[in-house]
């Protein structure tokens, strides 16, 4: 858990180093794609494949069954996330034309709510596999994709450019071809972080696919048999029991994740740690140990392990080493490619930009603008007061599970499980207590966008304490600093990164939830706050699309300048002034 | 002498090799100038340099590994343009993949030359065995011990069978007793003729390391690197490093290095405005006056005893022994440190005292500091931001030199009481926090 929280650590530090004028660029050209994208699927598609209404039984005894659908494809999601990464990781790091719109344009696709990208994709997906179930099984999957792909391509991409010299020196010199070099050394070193964000993609991508298996999007409706069509129809048929049934499946389902898989694949990428020394103590897992030590899975495992090895060793014509020349003269034609290169990112830019306007353009005005900003200032407004709260309450609780090194042993995992645990689970149950008391919707339904999210500040605020220096705690008793004096001067400056770090992955997912929180329905019965997601989730269900575009664009806006303005600069800060080592 | 060699048969040879380092906007940084060197079968030519000398990147344009801006590398009668298909590394650091074992880690040269999987097998087997690795197959680096590391990275290096051998530093991440063990290892290998390489290229700091294991020493001076001087070392293996003969050696070269550049060139005597300063703290310096001014020194020492007396290794005695030097506390001559009476003064005071004389000759001697200190006397608010410095530095130096020049600048000025520095604000002053 420890590692989660330093990786992210780490992530965010490379991050400073994006280069920011090129989102000017990027902004327009993920929007653009998005309009493109919608209108040709909107155009090509007559009425004919409008999904029925799958019949989804609430008897507990298909939910196994449903369960199994859903991991089923967050595995495919997980998959095609991987793939991507290596892909769209190796350009960005490796061509330097490809690098300047490539990494600002992936932090505007991580900044695009998750449940944007469904309302433009499902109408293109089902138009590719007309009248059948495949069409919106792509679409769940695609969506589950981009709620994991884009922190692993961080993570692949700054790996990538943080190689250590001497190894790639090591493969230069010894004549490893660019397909060898990237299996023997790209790869394993960016494994374990890899995995720690595979891990978190996991973890926050249980919340969308529970929303996206039963969702409308205007005259499109996907019911997926799974989890998130079971929970859909117990909210419509308002059946407790069946609610009750499904949150212990999916934890059951999270478990189950964790020890078969996640466990293990940690276990094993430990030997790719680039740390020389072994650790004291090394992840360990069941599962794996029995794996390693059941001859017949053995007998399987060898030849196709032989059979990699001899993928490895495929002696491809391209990427021979080459001698590095950090100052050699770019040849004048490169140059002048550079220039026709770049000329011509911007003038795709410029055109995406005229039909993202245009399409908006055709059914909104200038006040809608102003309204859907202001809808969006609300919404910022909650994630920030609702940030402020959970800090308040899970900082001292953190630190205080964080000094008591057996209960912060129990208490990780926990705060690991409910991090990973779809929050959308618990909607119902506000729902009816709102109702029950006639609560305002604007202030109750608020502590909704970070019932899921709100664990991350917990268990990086844990991971903070027990790693925070024995002697500095030693110290602060010797000299009886106490009390206000002690959190101040001692604690948290030492935390400060850790909670900082926290917080970001909180408001990320605060940001991305307020779609499903700002708006909830039980039965018949729908309860709605201003806000950009209720917003966002309205025009969704409407099929009006300039005007999903609009909110998407508006929340992505707000995330990437609130990024900008407010996380990075802190954590700087937190990095320079508030670093132990 | 264990070898012939009457047979000078050139396996290698460097020819006005040169390299600058580009910076934006200024002029580039010149690390090798003019070096010409050839390599010969059956030889062991160490690159004898202090830090800084461009030994290593030498060592990288050898291999390929690194484009020289001037000059030629001709191996077997061709210029090379790639990385060198004829040689292999040795690295400080071993650079050994964590993630692979000890047998898969010597295989991966093989694996990358495309050597059928199971002449890899027996080929990394041998050389495994030759270098003392048996039983160490199925280890994983992080489970074995830095010597035994080292041996993987020779093993890896010696199962390709290159003609040359290029070796980085190999032993200067070892602790003492087992690099010996290595050293002495690698050479009966050598004298047995057991090795499937012609000649050996060793970069090192290590004046003794290079005097017990090379036929020819090349001394490398700085800024910019070049061959300073050629030294052919006559005696045979196994070499004993207490004759007195070889002591002399040692001594001599000591006295090369540590000689203050020729004057009369561009660079002169001490520093100038734009010198790079060294990472030497003012306890460091404090710390070698003290030493060599009391007994038995007495304000006279020998520069190898001195290095032994302070278990220091010559990568970190030579920048201390700069400092003091160009800070006029001591004469260098003949691989002897001299104290001056300014340092024998500093010896005897007491905390005050010592600030005062270290501020004046910091204020003589560091244009730097004297700089600093004249802009904000000038200044009316007695304020200057660091960013202005740092301008005027980057005109000589590059960005990170440039940077730590500055940190290691106000180091000194405060220690000197000077002026003060405020790392939030990023400014110089004149004033000192009261309280």
């Amino acid at each position: 858990m420890k590692d989660i929280a330093e990786y992210r650590k780490a992530e965010l530090t490379a991050r400073e180093f994006i280069p920011n004028r090129w989102d000017l660029i990027a902004f327009p050209l993920v929007f653009g794609l998005l309009v493109l994208v919608g209108i040709g699927a909107h155009q090509t598609l007559a009425p004919i494949a409008t999904l029925s209404r799958t019949n989804i039984s609430l008897d507990p005894a298909y939910l196994p069954d449903y369960a199994l659908r859903t991991t089923l494809r967050m595995l495919a999601a997980l998959a095609a996330s991987l793939v991507f990464t290596f892909i769209y990781g190796t350009l960005a790091a490796k061509s330097r034309r490809a690098e300047v719109v490539l990494v600002p344009l992936l932090d505007i696709l991580q900044s695009i709510p998750v449940l944007g990208y469904i309302s433009f994709t499902v109408v293109f997906f089902m138009s590719l596999f007309p009248g059948r179930v495949a069409g919106a099984e792509a679409a769940v999957v695609f969506a589950i994709f981009t709620a994991q792909a884009w922190n692993m391509t961080f993570s692949f991409y700054q790996s990538l450019r943080t190689v250590p010299r001497d190894l790639e020196e090591a493969t230069r010199g010894f004549h490893f071809n660019a397909w060898l070099r990237f299996w023997r050394l790209e790869v394993p070193f960016a494994m374990p972080g890899l995995i720690w964000n595979m891990m978190m993609s996991m973890s926050g991508s249980w919340f969308f696919i529970v929303y996206a298996e039963a969702i409308t999007v205007g005259n499109k409706t996907i019911i997926l048999p799974g989890i998130g069509a079971y929970l859909a129809t117990a909210i419509q048929k308002q059946d407790m029991a069946a609610i009750g049934w499904v949150i212990l499946a999916m934890i059951v389902v999270i478990l189950l994740y964790d020890q078969l898989m996640f466990r293990p694949l940690v276990a094993w990428a430990d030997k790719f740690r680039f740390e020389q020394t072994s650790s004291q103590d090394a992840p360990e897992s069941w599962f794996l140990r029995l794996i390693q030590r059941a001859r017949l899975i053995q007998a399987i495992g060898a030849p196709t392990e032989r059979f990699f090895g001899s993928l490895i060793r495929i002696r491809l014509p391209v990427g021979q080493p080459r001698t590095e020349d950090p100052d050699g003269d770019i040849p004048v034609a490169s140059r002048l490619l550079d220039k026709v290169w770049y000329a011509l990112v911007v003038l795709l830019a410029l055109y995406a930009v005229w039909r993202v306007f245009g399409f908006i353009a055709t059914e909104v005005g200038w006040s809608d603008v102003g309204t859907v900003f202001l809808l969006g200032l609300y919404t910022l407004i909650r994630v920030v007061l609702l940030i402020i709260i959970a800090s308040l309450i899970w900082v001292p609780l953190g630190v205080m599970i964080g000094l008591r090194p057996s209960l912060a042993e129990k208490i990780q995992p926990l705060a690991q499980f409910l991090a990973a645990f779809p929050a959308n689970l618990l909607f119902p149950v506000f729902v009816l207590t709102i109702v029950r008391f006639h609560a305002n919707p604007d202030i109750w339904l608020s502590p909704l966008i970070i019932l899921g999210t709100q664990w991350y500040i917990l268990f990086n605020v844990i991971a903070g304490t027990t790693a925070y220096p024995s002697d500095f705690r030693e110290a602060a008793e010797n000299f009886h600093i106490r009390g206000w004096q002690w959190w101040r001067q001692v604690m948290l400056p030492g935390i400060f990164p850790y909670i900082v770090t926290g917080a970001i992955t909180a408001a990320g997912g605060a940001w991305n939830a307020s779609i499903a929180a700002e708006l909830v329905q039980w039965g018949k019965t729908t309860l709605t706050a201003h806000g950009l997601g209720a917003y966002i989730a309205q025009t969704t269900a409407a099929g009006d699309y300039p005007r999903i575009v609009l909110g998407i664009a508006v929340m992505s806006l707000m995330v990437t300048l609130f990024n900008r303005l407010l996380w990075r600069p802190l954590y700087r800060y937190a990095e320079n002034r508030l670093r132990l080592d | 002498m264990n070898k012939p060699l009457a047979i000078s048969e050139t396996v290698l040879s460097v020819d006005h090799v040169s390299r600058q380092f580009a910076r934006g906007g200024a002029s580039a940084i010149q690390v090798l100038d003019d070096v010409n060197l050839t390599l010969r079968k059956g030889e062991i030519v160490g690159i004898l340099g202090r830090s800084g000398s461009g030994k290593s990147t030498l060592l990288r344009i050898i291999a390929g590994l690194l484009r020289a801006s001037g000059g030629d590398v001709v191996y077997q009668g061709k210029k090379i343009t790639g990385p060198l298909e004829g040689a292999a590394m040795v690295f400080q650091t071993f650079a050994l993949f964590p993630w692979l074992t000890v047998l898969e880690n010597v295989e991966a040269g093989l694996e990358a030359m495309s050597v059928p999987a199971k002449e890899c097998r027996t080929r990394a087997l041998k050389a495994i065995d030759l270098i003392g690795l048996d039983g160490f197959e199925s280890a994983y680096p992080r489970e074995i011990s830095g010597g035994m590391r080292q041996r993987v990275g020779f093993a890896r290096a010696l199962v390709v069978e290159p003609a040359i051998l290029l070796m980085d530093e190999p032993f200067s991440a070892l602790d003492v007793l087992t690099a010996e063990t290595l050293r002495t290892d690698l050479l009966d290998l050598w004298t047995e003729h057991k090795l499937p390489i012609q000649s050996i290229l060793l970069v090192t700091h290590n004046i003794e390391e290079a005097v017990f294991m090379c036929d020819r020493i090349l001394v490398f001076s700085s800024n910019p690197g070049r061959i300073a001087a050629e030294i052919q070392i006559p005696f045979p293996h196994p070499r004993n490093r207490l004759d007195p003969v070889f002591r002399q050696m040692v001594d001599d070269i000591y006295a090369r290095m540590t000689a203050r550049p020729p004057t009369g060139g561009t660079k002169g005597k001490g520093y100038q405005l734009g010198s790079a300063l060294p990472d030497v703290s003012t306890n460091e310096i404090a710390g070698l006056i003290e030493t060599v001014a009391l007994a038995p020194f007495n304000g006279k020492a020998d520069l190898p005893v001195i290095s032994q007396e302070l278990q220091m290794g010559d990568e970190e005695l030579f920048p201390i022994l700069e400092v003091v030097q160009h800070l006029g506390f001591a004469e260098l001559a003949a691989g002897d440190i001299l104290l001056t009476p300014v340092a024998r003064a500093f010896a005897e005071s007491d905390m005050e005292a010592r600030k005062k004389i270290f501020a004046q000759q910091l204020l003589a001697c560091v244009p730097l500091a004297g700089h600093i200190k004249r802009v904000l006397d000038e200044r009316p608010g007695h304020r200057a931001p660091r960013i202005r410095f740092e301008g005027e530095l980057e005109d000589y130096l590059s960005d990170s030199y440039a940077q730590e020049t500055l940190d290691r600048a106000i180091n000194w000025g405060r220690y000197a009481e000077l002026f003060a520095y405020d790392d939030e604000t990023e400014t110089f002053s004149l004033e000192n926090p009261t309280g």
